[in-house]
């Protein structure tokens, strides 16, 4: 009876519809790709911010097809998998929802023509990505990975923005297909090391690159889905696709490649060290995915024209790798999603013998570890092939080899441990109660799998559609490269044999080498994860203190410390730039200012001196009148109008507020120091705004909008009141946000009181009931 | 403060009061006015009124709650850029005029109104929160709980 649990049909049937998007927009970019493949780029575009040079614009060549389909194609068999996957789960419909948003915001990153608009899309890949990895909210491990990925990615986020922003500045605009057109002319910029460390920074973290590629492991607390999607296939790629994309205007130079080349090696030897000795299925492949985005940066940072002139195959080794990588790994992770499914578990100590309990799904994972392992005739054997052949041209070459060797080897070594434990081992007893596998759960897993052998079979094609378009938009590649399984027995398919040996001999001695590796990782005790943890904390604590500090409760040094920051801002300021003007003589004024001057003295007085509250409250209200009396005499009615009206509602509801608080704590004022030091701040505010006004009136009035107001207020805003007319016409947009504000304040006071009102009125019965409880407690 | 004088001062006054805000808000485009005073006067008519009864009262008064007043305020102020936008082509807020019976009646107008509805609703919201009564000692600090 689980479908009665399976959520409302109606919800199931938007979990099924939803397999259309992907399907339909998978079918319109291969209707596309004829025309792509044979060099010719498309693109859209859609004002947006045209003063700003920001348009919605698309752009459709070689790399962003490639990436197009991997995304609308895997995501389609991900949207049927979710369907029996998350089926009996809370909120599928928010789920799939989010995983729709997530696909398109993807879609528009490699989509992207202009430098804002990835941005944006690049942001909001982040924020699905939180709302998905974080899906199981009860859970403290989901929400902790959930927030490390969106602020690691987010900080990186930050950092490209920067990048992004002086790379438009130093190319005159923000469109990719203009700063594509004049390739050289960033490199030679002299804001380039900033240019090309800021958008480093935020490929390295989106693609989990070393030192930063923790969070993607620790991101495996999302629903399997997510994790085949968004962790193998997609978001983590959207840094490499950048890279990719940004590889003819910022790469060629020395540091691109050193940079991408080190941190390359370093991530893929790390993540593929670390896979050995995880058991959590989930985190073994997190790590291969670690390893394979490093592989992709390191092939990246190759430059494209070798030592000896000719043309490297650097980008056509990372396109296909990316291919390959994609189809196997999200094979993989539907597969451990699957097994989890009907056995309950992914850690690989308690699994073993799966093959005559789930036959499909493992006829999949063969073949997907065939392609990880690099075995003919699977795609992976072409793009291992590819790997150790423009690895041999490279500059330092050696050092690149080695990498792609070592983690070539130990990742065939988790595809020995995959394939043969887990698929023929002892059968285990979870595995053998274990129950059947829904079709939408192994269909994928087989597609991907036969779609590696079939690419590894057509490999000529697969290349001229797919591969070789994409190269050509990173760099130059060389026109005539014939793909295929059999090269010869040139030095790649030495290296290839010399990878399975290694990985073999690896594989049988592979308990200790996992105990070897644990040892060894155990020694460092400063990991990005704990740096992570005490970067937050020390956040944590600076924003304690700071309220601590800060937010002390007492109105009186709110009030002080906003006066006192007055006057050293505004008053400094006069200082400095020299603006004082003190009038030698007193000002001209009637007899009747003078007055209402002396009125607006003595009643100040008169409200600090008073200890009757409610004289207090008048003295109050009769400074605001004789101030808005002043806005009368000299012409301004609406002005004096609101003043006395907001006067006489300030003494309005302070009167209500200030009648319901306890009395005055006169021992305040027995303490002469405070009060001293209140009179000093007060008096200095005091003439801090007085100096700001006498150098207001020292300069002749700015008459120009007042004429312009004048002039057409009557023909343009049919008005005769000059202040309405610019209230609500010529600059409604301010009043509308003033209102808005209004409204919010509202809004914020009702929050900030009603709920404990109505607590309050709740508890009052509440704790008769619990006190009654308490009783019957402690009798017991 | 509940005084027999306040209480039918208020009861001859809150009426006229709120008369003469509806006659300053009309009249604010030509002459002194507008909707934000208009508002505030209103809102002053409403707080006596406060004062004098519960808040009860005042509730059952309006029919509605202030805030849900002052949102509707909002809107209507949305609602007339939106008309001024879709009638004229042009950008948000731009103002249409129309002639009803010798007398030039524009979204302006309904802009003030807008105004109008938002000061009196978000006026009354403090004043009426206020006017609740406030719990002694309450147990809070700023970061929290005590205890």
């Amino acid at each position: 009876m689980t479908d009665t649990v399976g959520g409302a049909p109606k919800v199931r049937f938007y979990s099924w519809a939803a397999v259309a998007l992907p399907t339909g927009l998978f079918a319109w970019f291969c209707g596309l790709l004829p025309t792509v493949s044979s060099g010719q780029a498309l693109w859209w575009e859609l004002q947006w911010l045209p003063q700003q040079g920001v348009a919605l614009s698309f752009l459709l060549d070689g790399l962003s097809i490639l990436f197009a389909l991997l995304i609308t194609g895997i995501g389609a068999l991900i949207f049927l998998y979710t369907c029996a996957y998350m089926r009996g789960q809370p909120h599928i419909g928010r789920f799939t929802l989010f995983l729709a948003a997530f696909m398109l915001s993807m879609l528009g990153i490699v989509l992207s023509e202009n430098l804002v608009t990835l941005f944006v899309f690049w942001e909001m890949t982040g924020i699905t990505s939180f709302l998905l990895i974080g899906y199981r909210h009860e859970d403290a491990t989901a929400r902790r990975s959930a927030w490390q990925a969106l602020l690691v990615t987010g900080a990186g986020a930050l950092a490209m923005l920067a990048g992004l922003v002086l790379m438009g500045e130093a190319a005159g605009t923000y469109s990719l297909r203009a700063i594509l057109a004049q390739p050289g002319a960033i490199t030679a910029d002299h804001r380039y090391p900033w240019i090309l460390g800021l958008v480093l920074a935020g490929a390295f973290t989106k693609s989990a690159q070393f030192p930063f590629h923790f969070w993607l492991p620790n991101a495996m607390a999302a629903p399997t889905p997510v994790s085949a999607y968004l962790h193998s296939a997609t978001m983590v790629k959207a840094g490499v696709f950048l890279l990719a994309r940004m590889a003819p205007v910022l790469g060629g130079t020395q540091a691109w490649t050193v940079i991408l080349m080190t941190v390359g090696a370093v991530t893929a030897v790390h993540g593929a060290t670390v896979a050995l000795t995880r058991t959590d299925l989930k985190q073994v492949l997190a790590y291969t995915t670690v390893m394979a985005l490093g592989i992709c940066v390191l092939f990246l940072g190759v430059p494209g024209q070798a030592s000896d002139g000719h043309l490297s195959s650097a980008a056509i080794a990372a396109m296909c790798f990316i291919c390959v990588h994609a189809l196997y790994k999200a094979a993989l992770f539907m597969a451990a999603g699957a097994i989890e499914h009907s056995a309950g578990t992914r850690d690989l100590r308690e699994l073993g013998g799966i093959w005559a309990k789930m036959p499909r799904t493992s006829c999949g994972i063969l073949l997907a570890c065939a392609s990880m392992a690099g075995l003919p005739p699977t795609v992976g054997f072409v793009g291992k092939e590819l790997l150790y052949g423009s690895a041999l041209d490279a500059p330092a070459g050696w050092a690149a080899l080695a990498a792609v060797l070592v983690a070539s080897a130990l990742v065939g070594t988790v595809a020995l441990v995959l394939a043969i434990p887990l698929l023929f081992g002892a059968r285990s007893p979870k595995v053998a109660s274990a129950h059947r596998v829904p079709w939408p759960l192994w269909t994928p897993v087989v597609a991907l799998g036969v779609l590696g052998i079939v690419a590894g079979l057509g490999a000529g094609t697969f290349f001229e559609a797919l591969i070789l378009p994409a190269a050509a938009s990173v760099g130059h590649v060389s026109a005539h490269y014939e793909a295929g399984l059999w090269h010869g027995l040139g030095p790649e398919l030495l290296l290839s044999v010399a990878t399975l040996t290694l990985a073999a001999l690896a594989f049988w001695r592979r308990s200790s080498l996992a105990r070897g590796i644990s040892g060894m990782l155990r020694g460092v005790s400063l990991t990005g994860d704990r740096a992570f943890d005490a970067a937050m904390r020390g956040i944590a604590d600076v924003a304690t203190g700071l309220t601590v500090v800060l937010q002390s409760g007492v109105q009186r040094r709110y009030m002080s410390t906003v006066f006192f920051s007055l006057v050293v801002a505004v008053g400094g300021t006069l200082l400095v730039r020299d603006a004082l003007t003190i009038p030698r003589t007193l000002p001209q004024a009637s007899f009747f200012e003078w007055m209402l001057a002396a009125l607006i003295a003595a009643s100040a007085l008169t409200m600090i001196l008073t200890r009757s509250r409610l004289l207090a409250i008048c003295a109050i209200g009769v400074v605001g009148t004789a101030t808005s009396l002043i806005f009368l005499l000299f012409g301004a009615p609406d002005v004096a109008m609101a003043q006395l009206m907001v006067e006489t509602l300030v003494v309005v509801i302070v009167a209500i507020v200030l009648l319901r608080l306890p009395t005055f704590r006169y021992e305040i004022r027995h303490d002469r120091a405070r009060v001293v030091r209140d009179a000093v701040i007060s008096l200095a505010a005091g003439a801090t705004v007085t100096l700001v006004l006498l150098a207001v009136i020292a300069e002749p009035p700015q008459r120009s909008l007042t004429d312009y107001f004048e002039a057409t207020a009557v023909p343009g805003g049919h008005g005769r009141n000059v202040v309405n007319v610019i209230l609500v016409e010529f600059r409604a947009l301010d009043t509308m946000g003033e209102i808005t504000v209004l409204f919010l304040a509202g809004a914020a006071v009702c929050a900030l009181i009603r709920p404990r009102t109505r607590h309050r009125s709740l508890d009052d019965g509440e704790d008769r009931a619990s006190s009654q409880g308490r009783g019957a407690e402690g009798a017991r | 403060m509940n005084t027999l004088i306040l209480r039918e001062t208020t009861r001859l006054l809150f009426g006229l009061i709120l008369l003469f805000s509806v006659f300053a808000l009309l009249r604010g485009h030509n002459q002194v006015g507008g909707g934000f005073v208009g508002g505030l006067i209103a809102s002053i008519a409403c707080s006596l009124y406060v004062f004098v009864a519960d808040a009860e009262d005042v509730h059952r008064l309006l029919r509605t709650d202030p805030l849900r007043m002052a949102a509707g305020g909002l809107a209507l102020a949305i609602l007339s850029g939106m008309v001024g936008m879709l009638a004229s082509g042009s950008s948000f807020l731009t103002g249409v005029w129309v002639e009803v019976l010798g007398v030039k009646v524009g979204t302006p107008l309904l802009f003030d109104c807008g105004v109008y509805l938002v000061v009196v609703g978000a006026v009354l919201t403090f004043v009426l929160e206020a006017k609740e009564p406030i719990a002694h000692n309450r147990a809070h600090t700023v970061l929290g709980r005590k205890g």
